[in-house]
Order: C-alpha cells, then sequence, then structure tokens
C-alpha cells in the first residue's frame, strides 16, 4: 500500500533534541523535510498542526490488548485504534492472554494479527511457561522472532531461585526482563491498597510491601547476576526510593509509573466502584506525589499505560469480585500532562524545589515516547523505527497533539471494546489531533481513519 | 463524589428538601435520602447521632406492637420487601422477614443457595429481574462489602443493607444501642420512652474479638462514637484492622483482663473458627485462654456492665459456657429488639414518601391530619 | 414529651399564630365535668368502661376525664393510651413517625371504650384508632369523646360527646389544652 505525502504544518516538534517551530514533511514512510514554512508538495494532504505540539509517536511498553482468548474485552485491531488515538504509534503486547505468549507460535500469530493495523505491535514474552513461574518459557526461540523485553505480568515470579535462572539466561541473549512485583502471600485476596480506606470500607488490601518486597528481592537478584531488570507500574514511595538507589549503585534496573498511579488515590474507592480496582492498587496521595517527583528527577524511565480492558459483566459484580484494571490508550497523554505540568505554563521547564513535581511539556512527552521507546527496545539506534529524533531520513511516526484542548471522556465513544476507563464522565486537557504511523495519517483531526 | 458516596464516606450534606420543614430537618438530621430520592441504610454513617435516635424512638413503639397478643400493624400493607441473602443467615433472615410481616407487608424471600446465582446468572441480572417485578425494598446480605452499594446502583428501589462482608451490619449496631439504652434505662428506674442518647455519653464500652474481618465491629464502633461512647478495641495483633490509628476509638489494648475493670459494655464477637486456624490465630484455644470472657473474667468488669453478643455464640471460645445464663449479660434482650429495630428502620425507610426525609416527619408531622385532630 | 407536643401542634412548613381564645381554663375543666357525667349517664354507670387518649392531644384530656370519673363513681376506672401511625391511612403519602407511646392495659374484649380526643376534623384518625382498637379484642361498644368538633368530616364519623361544636375554615388551626382553646392561623416560616 502506498503511503501518501504528508506535510504536518504549523506545530511545535519537540523530541530529544530540543524544541522548534517548524513543518514536518513526510514521504514514503519517512521524515523526508523538516523546516519552516515549507512549500505544499501537489497531492500531499495537509494536517494542521496549529497550537499543537509534534512529538515522536508514543510508545506504549505495556498493554494488554487480549487478543488471542479475551477479544470481546479488546482486540489488536480495536487495541491499535484506541493507541492510535491516544497519539501511540508502538504498543508492547502484554504475555498473559489465552493461550499466553510463551512460546514462538502465539508470538508469531500475535505478531501477524498486528501487521497493518494503526499502530505497531511488538510483544513481550513470558519468562516462565504459562507464567506459572515454575520453569523458564523458550526465551531463546522468541528472541529470534525479535522478541525483547520478557514478563509475567499479570503475576509475579514468586521463587527467586527461577527468577535468578531467569535474569541469567536473560543476560546472555541480550534481552530484558520485566518484572510484576507482587507478593502472593502478602496480597492475597487483595482488592485495593491496605490502609485507612481498606480498613474503613473492611476490604481486604495489599500493602506496599507487596509490592516493595518483589523490588528489593529483584535488585539484589540484578546485583547477584548482574541482569537486566525493568520493573512494570510501580505504585509506591517506597519502591521509587528502591529504584533510586539502586540506579545510583549502578545496577540496570529501569521502572516505569502508569497514568493512574500518578493521578487517582485509593480514595477513589469509597464508594465501592470496581473502575478504580487495579493491580498494584490506587495508593495515597504521599505515594501518588513521590512517584511525580520520581518522574522530574528522572528515576522513573517511562510511563506506560498497562491498559487493562474487561468487558462490563467483569466490572459489574461487587467489588471484591471484579476483575482488576482500567483502559488507558486514549486518555494516557491528557492525565500525563495534567499530573506532570503546571497547566498553565507547559514550556516552563522544572527547576527549584517549588517546581519539584513538576516538568514541561517535553519531558512529558519524552517520558511516554523516546525514553518509552528505549525501554522497548525501538528505539533508532537499538535497530527500532519509534522516539524520533524528527529528522530527514529518520522513520515518520508522529503525534501531534493539542496541550490545551479540553474534551469530555466518553465511554461509549471510545475506539476500545470495552468501557472501563476511570476518567468516564470526566473533562481532560490535552487532545491528540493527528497520528502518523509509519507515514500513514491514522488519526486526522481526532478521528480514525480506518 | 456523588450524593450517595458521601453517605458512605459520612461526609453529609443536608438534603434539599421540598418544603422549608423539611429543609430543616435535613440540615440537622443526616438522612438516608439520596440525591434521587430513593433511600437506602448501607451503614451507620448514613444515620449520623440524631438518625440513630430517631430510629431508637421509633423502635420503642415497636418494642409495644410485639408485645401484644396479634404484635401486627398494618403500616407497609401492600408493600414488598425482598430479602436478597447470597450468604447464609438463618437468624438475620428470620429476623427482617418477621420484621416485614408483622408491618403487613409482602416478603418475598432470594436464597442464593438454590437461586439462578448458582446456575451463573449475575447478580446484577437477578436484582433487576427482581426489581422489573416491582418491588420496595431489597434487603441484601452479602459475602463481599459493597454489594449493597452496587445494588443501590443499580435499581431504583430501596436497599437495606443486612450485612455486607466485613464492612457493615447496621441494624446490629441498632439493635445493641437500643438494648443498651434500654437496660440502662431500666437499671436506673426510668421510663425507656422518656429516654434519649444521653446514657451513651461517657459509657466505656470494650469490643473484644476479631475486630479486623467484623462488620459487626465497624457499624457498632461508628454508632457508639456517634453517641458518645468511649469505645476500646481488645485484640490479638492480627486480628485488629490496619490503620486502626484512624478509626473513631478511645484505645487498642490486647490485654482484656486490664481493660475489663473500666469496662460498662463488654461486647464479644465471634471467632469464626475458619478464621482462628486460618494462619491469624496458633489455635482456637490460645484465644479462648487470653480473650475468651469467663466467669472470672465476667466479675471483673465494672459495677453494672453488661456482657453482649451477636450471635451465633461459640461457647467455650470467646464466651464461656456459663456467662450467657449470668443475670449481667443481655444476649437475648437483643435478639428480642431486632425485630422491633428492624420494623423500626423499614417504617422509616418505606413508610416515608421517597422526596421526604423521614426526621423531616418529626419537625413536620402536622397537617389537615394532625392539626385539626382526627 | 412536651418538647414535641409543643412542635407537634404548629403545622409542618409554618407557625401557628393564635387569633382568638374560645374556650377558657375553666371552660375545658367544666366541659370535661360535662361530659364525664354524660358518660355515666348514657352507660348506666361505668362498668367495664376503659377511657383511651389518642396520642399525642388527647391524653391529658383522657387522663383528666378518668380522675374525674373516678371521682364521681368513688372507683377506680382503666385507662389507656393509644398512638395510631402505623394505622394512618396516609402512609407513605406523607412522612408518619410514632409520637408516642401506645399502652392499652389490657384485653378490650367485651369492655366499653370511651376514645378521647382533642379535636375531631376530618376523622380519619379515629378511623385508624377504630382500626387500632379493634387488634387488642372485640370491644363491647366504642363512643367518642372529643374536646372541639371542628367539622370538614371527610369519613362518616360522629362524636358521642362534645366540648364544643366550632365550625371553622379548613385552613384555620385550632390548638387545645386544659389551658383553652384557642383558633388561629398557620403562617408560613
Amino acid at each position: 500500500m502506498s503511503v501518501p505525502t504528508v506535510l504536518v504544518r504549523g506545530g511545535t516538534v519537540i523530541d530529544e533534541r530540543g524544541q522548534r517551530r517548524v513543518d514536518v514533511l513526510c514521504s514514503d514512510g519517512t521524515v523526508s523535510a523538516v523546516g519552516e514554512s515549507l512549500e505544499v508538495p501537489s497531492g500531499a494532504t495537509v494536517l494542521d498542526a496549529g497550537g499543537c505540539f509534534v512529538a515522536p509517536g508514543l510508545v506504549d511498553v505495556h498493554a494488554h490488548l487480549r487478543e488471542p482468548g479475551n477479544e470481546d474485552a479488546e482486540c489488536i485491531d480495536s487495541g491499535a485504534r484506541a493507541a492510535a488515538l491516544g497519539g501511540f504509534t508502538a504498543v508492547v503486547a502484554m504475555p498473559n492472554t489465552d493461550p499466553p505468549l510463551d512460546n514462538a507460535a502465539v508470538a508469531s500469530e500475535v505478531l501477524a494479527l498486528g501487521a497493518g493495523v494503526t499502530c505497531k505491535i511488538a510483544v513481550a514474552g513470558a519468562i516462565t511457561v504459562g507464567r506459572a513461574g515454575e520453569r523458564l518459557a523458550p526465551m531463546g526461540e522468541l528472541a529470534d522472532l525479535g522478541v525483547r523485553l520478557f514478563t509475567d505480568d499479570g503475576a509475579g515470579v514468586q521463587d527467586s531461585g527461577v527468577m535468578r535462572r531467569a535474569l541469567e539466561y536473560a543476560r546472555g541473549l541480550g534481552v530484558t526482563l520485566a518484572e510484576h512485583c507482587q507478593d502472593d502471600g502478602l496480597s492475597h485476596g487483595a482488592a485495593m491498597h491496605e490502609g485507612e480506606w481498606s480498613s474503613r470500607l473492611g476490604v481486604p488490601g495489599s500493602p506496599a510491601e507487596a509490592e516493595e518486597l518483589m523490588v528489593a528481592r529483584d535488585i539484589a537478584l540484578v546485583r547477584l547476576t548482574r541482569g537486566r531488570l525493568h520493573l512494570l507500574h510501580l505504585s509506591s514511595a517506597g519502591s521509587v526510593a528502591l529504584l533510586a538507589a539502586a540506579k545510583a549503585e549502578g545496577l540496570a534496573v529501569t521502572g516505569e509509573v502508569t497514568p493512574h498511579h500518578l493521578a487517582l488515590t485509593d480514595a477513589e474507592l469509597s464508594g465501592y466502584d470496581t473502575v478504580f480496582k487495579v493491580y498494584p492498587p490506587l495508593r495515597t496521595a504521599t505515594d501518588v506525589g513521590a512517584l511525580r517527583k520520581a518522574c522530574v528527577t528522572g528515576t522513573i524511565d517511562a510511563i506506560a499505560t498497562d491498559h487493562a480492558p474487561h468487558r462490563p459483566e467483569a466490572k459489574d459484580v461487587p467489588l471484591a469480585d471484579a476483575a482488576s484494571g482500567m483502559l488507558g490508550l486514549e486518555t494516557a497523554l491528557a492525565v500525563v500532562l495534567g499530573a506532570l505540568t503546571d497547566g498553565d505554563e507547559p514550556l516552563v521547564h522544572a527547576t527549584g524545589d517549588e517546581q519539584a513535581s513538576r516538568l514541561c511539556a517535553r519531558d512529558v512527552v519524552g517520558l511516554l515516547s523516546w525514553r518509552s521507546a528505549r525501554i522497548a527496545h525501538m528505539a533508532l539506534d537499538q535497530g527500532g523505527d519509534q522516539g524520533g529524533p524528527i529528522a530527514p531520513g529518520n522513520p515518520a511516526n508522529l503525534c501531534v497533539f493539542d496541550p490545551t484542548e479540553s474534551w469530555l471522556v466518553d465511554p461509549l465513544r471510545m475506539a476500545s471494546r470495552s468501557r472501563n476507563t476511570p476518567w468516564a464522565g470526566r473533562k481532560l486537557t490535552g487532545r491528540v489531533r493527528h497520528t502518523i504511523c509509519a507515514g500513514e495519517p491514522v488519526v486526522i483531526g481526532s478521528e480514525a481513519q480506518r | 463524589m456523588t450524593a450517595h458516596q458521601e453517605a458512605l464516606t459520612g461526609e453529609h450534606r443536608g438534603e434539599p428538601g421540598t418544603d422549608t420543614a423539611s429543609a430543616a430537618a435535613s440540615a440537622t438530621t443526616p438522612a438516608t435520602a439520596r440525591a434521587d430520592g430513593a433511600r437506602h441504610l448501607l451503614s451507620v454513617s448514613d444515620l449520623g447521632a440524631e438518625g440513630i435516635e430517631e430510629v431508637l424512638r421509633v423502635s420503642d413503639a415497636f418494642v409495644e406492637v410485639s408485645k401484644r397478643v396479634i404484635p401486627k400493624v398494618p403500616a407497609l400493607r401492600g408493600k414488598t420487601v425482598v430479602t436478597l441473602f447470597v450468604e447464609e443467615s438463618t437468624r438475620t433472615k428470620l429476623s427482617f422477614e418477621t420484621a416485614a410481616k408483622r408491618l403487613s407487608a409482602d416478603v418475598l424471600s432470594f436464597n442464593a443457595t438454590s437461586s439462578s446465582l448458582k446456575k451463573g446468572e449475575s447478580l446484577r441480572d437477578t436484582v433487576e429481574t427482581i426489581a422489573a417485578m416491582g418491588v420496595d425494598a431489597f434487603v441484601v446480605r452479602h459475602s463481599a462489602a459493597g454489594a449493597p452499594a452496587a445494588v443501590a446502583r443499580w435499581v431504583d428501589t430501596c436497599v437495606l443493607n443486612a450485612g455486607d462482608g466485613w464492612h457493615e451490619h447496621p441494624t446490629q449496631a441498632l439493635l445493641d444501642c437500643c438494648t443498651i439504652r434500654q437496660v440502662l434505662a431500666e437499671r436506673d428506674g426510668r421510663m425507656v420512652a422518656e429516654t434519649g442518647v444521653e446514657c451513651f455519653k461517657g459509657l466505656r464500652v470494650a469490643i473484644v474479638g476479631d475486630i479486623r474481618h467484623s462488620r459487626v465491629a465497624r457499624s457498632n464502633v461508628l454508632a457508639f462514637s456517634a453517641l458518645g461512647a468511649q469505645v476500646t478495641l481488645v485484640a490479638p495483633g492480627t486480628l485488629l484492622p490496619p490503620a486502626v490509628e484512624a478509626w473513631p476509638v478511645a484505645g487498642v489494648s490486647h490485654d482484656l483482663d486490664e481493660v475489663l475493670p473500666e469496662t460498662d459494655v463488654c461486647y464479644l464477637l465471634r471467632l469464626q473458627a475458619e478464621r482462628g486456624v486460618g494462619g491469624f490465630l496458633p489455635s482456637v484455644r490460645e484465644y479462648a485462654a487470653a480473650y475468651g470472657l469467663n466467669a472470672r473474667r465476667a466479675a471483673a468488669l465494672a459495677d453494672g456492665a453488661l456482657v453482649m453478643h451477636p450471635g451465633p455464640m461459640n461457647r467455650g471460645v470467646e464466651i464461656a459456657d456459663e456467662v450467657p445464663d449470668l443475670p449481667l449479660s443481655v444476649i437475648l434482650r437483643q435478639v428480642a429488639n431486632g425485630v422491633a429495630v428492624r420494623m423500626a428502620v423499614l417504617f422509616m425507610l418505606l413508610g416515608t414518601p421517597r422526596d421526604e426525609s423521614p426526621a423531616g416527619a418529626l419537625a413536620g408531622l402536622e397537617d389537615a391530619w394532625e392539626t385539626g385532630g382526627g | 414529651m412536651a418538647e414535641r407536643e409543643r412542635r407537634l401542634t404548629t403545622p409542618r412548613g409554618g407557625v401557628f399564630v393564635p387569633r382568638v381564645q374560645v374556650l377558657s381554663a375553666e371552660d375545658v375543666a367544666r366541659a370535661i365535668t360535662r361530659i364525664a357525667h354524660e358518660i355515666v349517664e348514657r352507660n348506666h354507670g361505668l362498668s367495664d368502661v376503659v377511657v383511651v387518649g389518642l396520642q399525642t392531644g388527647g391524653v391529658p384530656l383522657a387522663r383528666r376525664l378518668a380522675q374525674i370519673l373516678e371521682e364521681i363513681q368513688g372507683t377506680a376506672v382503666s385507662s389507656g393510651t393509644l398512638d395510631v401511625a402505623f394505622y394512618r391511612d396516609d402512609i407513605g403519602i406523607r412522612p408518619v413517625l410514632p409520637e408516642a407511646v401506645t399502652s392499652i392495659p389490657e384485653d378490650l374484649a367485651g369492655q366499653l371504650v370511651v376514645l378521647v380526643d382533642d379535636v375531631l376534623f376530618t376523622g380519619r384518625t379515629v378511623r385508624a384508632a377504630l382500626n387500632a382498637l379493634a387488634d387488642y379484642g372485640r370491644a363491647r361498644a366504642v363512643q367518642l369523646a372529643v374536646m372541639v368538633d371542628r367539622g370538614h368530616r371527610e369519613i362518616p364519623i360522629r362524636p358521642d360527646y362534645v366540648g364544643k361544636n366550632m365550625p371553622t375554615r379548613i385552613d384555620e388551626q385550632v390548638d387545645v389544652s386544659l389551658d383553652g382553646v384557642v383558633l388561629g392561623d398557620v403562617v408560613a416560616r
């Protein structure tokens, strides 16, 4: 399929190199020109980017696309559309499908389904067979297909011996393991964060220590094995403190945080509304503050959505019985801009203590784009095609967004097959206007093109 | 937060009334009213101190009704009450059904053990199906906290929480308050009807047992503290709730013997056997030795103290065999008051028009009916 | 309890503003005495008579009536109180709460019940009272004594003994106590 020539006009480009008010011309899937007031070639599609930032397409290193096995909730096609509407040009699909992504056959199938959708689909393989935490999955076979991230996400590897072997084996392959840090013993039966709210509501809770124990253990194992580890969806002040210490020590540990953990607390569950049930759970305001600070200081390497679609039947039940997880692809950018920028002055770079929890828009986008791309092994210098910089010759993966546009979140009008978004009925500020994936404008004027 | 959620968290706003009196009443008496008019009793905090006092006064009238030869009044004739008990309970279910029947309401009984829920129909579908038949109230017991709140979101009828997981059991707390007020009034030679809730101020209550997993404890702590009592929680470390410092209690203790002489009401919680040997305690025997109320400990209570238990009792565990028969035990009176209190709550929820708060009735009872006489 | 009575004599949403004192305290006392004699005369004595005051306005009148009957006859007279909240026909239409105690001393089967209320108006309270009394046994007869009959009946109820017949406008208010009878209006608060 031939890709049209697209001119993105009137926006402000932001990427790793900086910020500049230039137009971007894309043809044949790559950026062909970047400059002020570019001429419009004949037959080109012109996309108005006035008042917008033009960034390298966002990369989500952590999303659940539910295919194979739970296509009622989401499939690769609908997930890709949701991703494109959120400004993402690449998504790493998590392996807790049915059957799980623990062998080359299933991985090939998912990669094939992902070819030609409106977003690049990569796959994370499981660490253990069936994600059962006992035997190592055939990581080599999966690495041959291009898989670079392995995780049992949805569960943590409980057995320290197994995790140690996995780290050693992964080191040999040059791939990265990612851990969903959850100690089953401490979090058994939990439906929310253990604290004042769970105590008042009479709901079994999971303390921050259930995550921090495994964070600490895995950091120690990285020290032991000299392996590489990425910590998924960190949710507590204690976890980011451990991560910061590990980095200071020079260990190859990175960490991500979700938009909802930067914006919501356990108080949201006061009405037992299951849309807020998620693992790791929403925690306290102190934890939210610490996570935001960690984004500013660079302790956090990426923001990932942990997009987790669930059918209404799975959520329309009492809290204890409800499935955990929330949608995230279509709202991530707006939520994160709201949580981490100053709103009024998105161009002010964080300086001084008062600004300690604030970033400028470019740095926020970096956490969703070029820094995420690096974690996902998709950056240009890693052999991938994501994360920019936006320069002639580089792949045309762009996210054009208006940081000031307000919009109402309506779950019935989202591209996802599911509706479990915690932002339903709320107004968010920051909206993707156009998304260009491999040179093709898949979203124009905030509308999916296919 | 929605008004509904505000009610659950105890953060009250007065509900807008349709006339000045009910607005005035709402401002002083937190109503169980929801913004759209349907009323619920999901938590003791839906009532507040004035609401609790109101329920107790109305219960007095039903205590009298229950003593009659024909203990029945036509007050809720034509109303349908559904008992939706997803968690087993013979006693509470019977108590609610008796209460509804004594008010001349029709009772539908839905039991999860023998129903479509077992065959896989969702709770929501079940509730909506029943509501479509035209019912006036759901009395819901469920093993999951928040289930009655979910039912209240799904259907447009009154919802009464008969016990949801570890969260609350509001009518239990109300019948416990009713019993305490009754017994203290009698002990002081006063008429119960002349007594308000002053008897609770400064009253020293010890709640003993598995607080962590107890909906009775949560409701009672809210009720007693709202009325001004001093509540002390007594439990082994594993059976205290997390973040207990945030609870509205005067103190927490692991030593029952130390607390007893300063206790006016000793409230014993049932120790569930599954809990006992489910990793929270080394053994039931060790629990009974440290926290069981035996005759010796009962004698160590302050003068005139009461012993209470929500039932059913584990004789020999949290309460020794001989203690329920001692004069200071009011356990049977609790059960007797249960029906009257539940009649009061049903009457207040269903006997009041949808857009009025039941307490609005007190300030504004008059109309052509009353002021002119009959 | 007095607080509640005071609150209860003002209409919902308004305040009672007195206008005319129709009966003084002495007038009320005389009326009760007269009614007491009428009761004795009509029933040829007081055997099996039970005086039941309707909560709350009828109770002090019933108590005084019972006292006078005892003085007349020289024997004790049974009395009780009745709250008709649960028998009202407007439950679910208006807010209803029981105001005070129901205390009927004995099984009423075969007894002659004298129901006492302060004001007879639409007749609905008395009808509810008749329903309630039926639950205490089959009385031999029920007679009705009221201090004021103000008209505007909506149910075919008629009093047997009346302190004063007082035609009123439907929007007027009548306040009755042992201190006297006052006619007034409801003024919105």
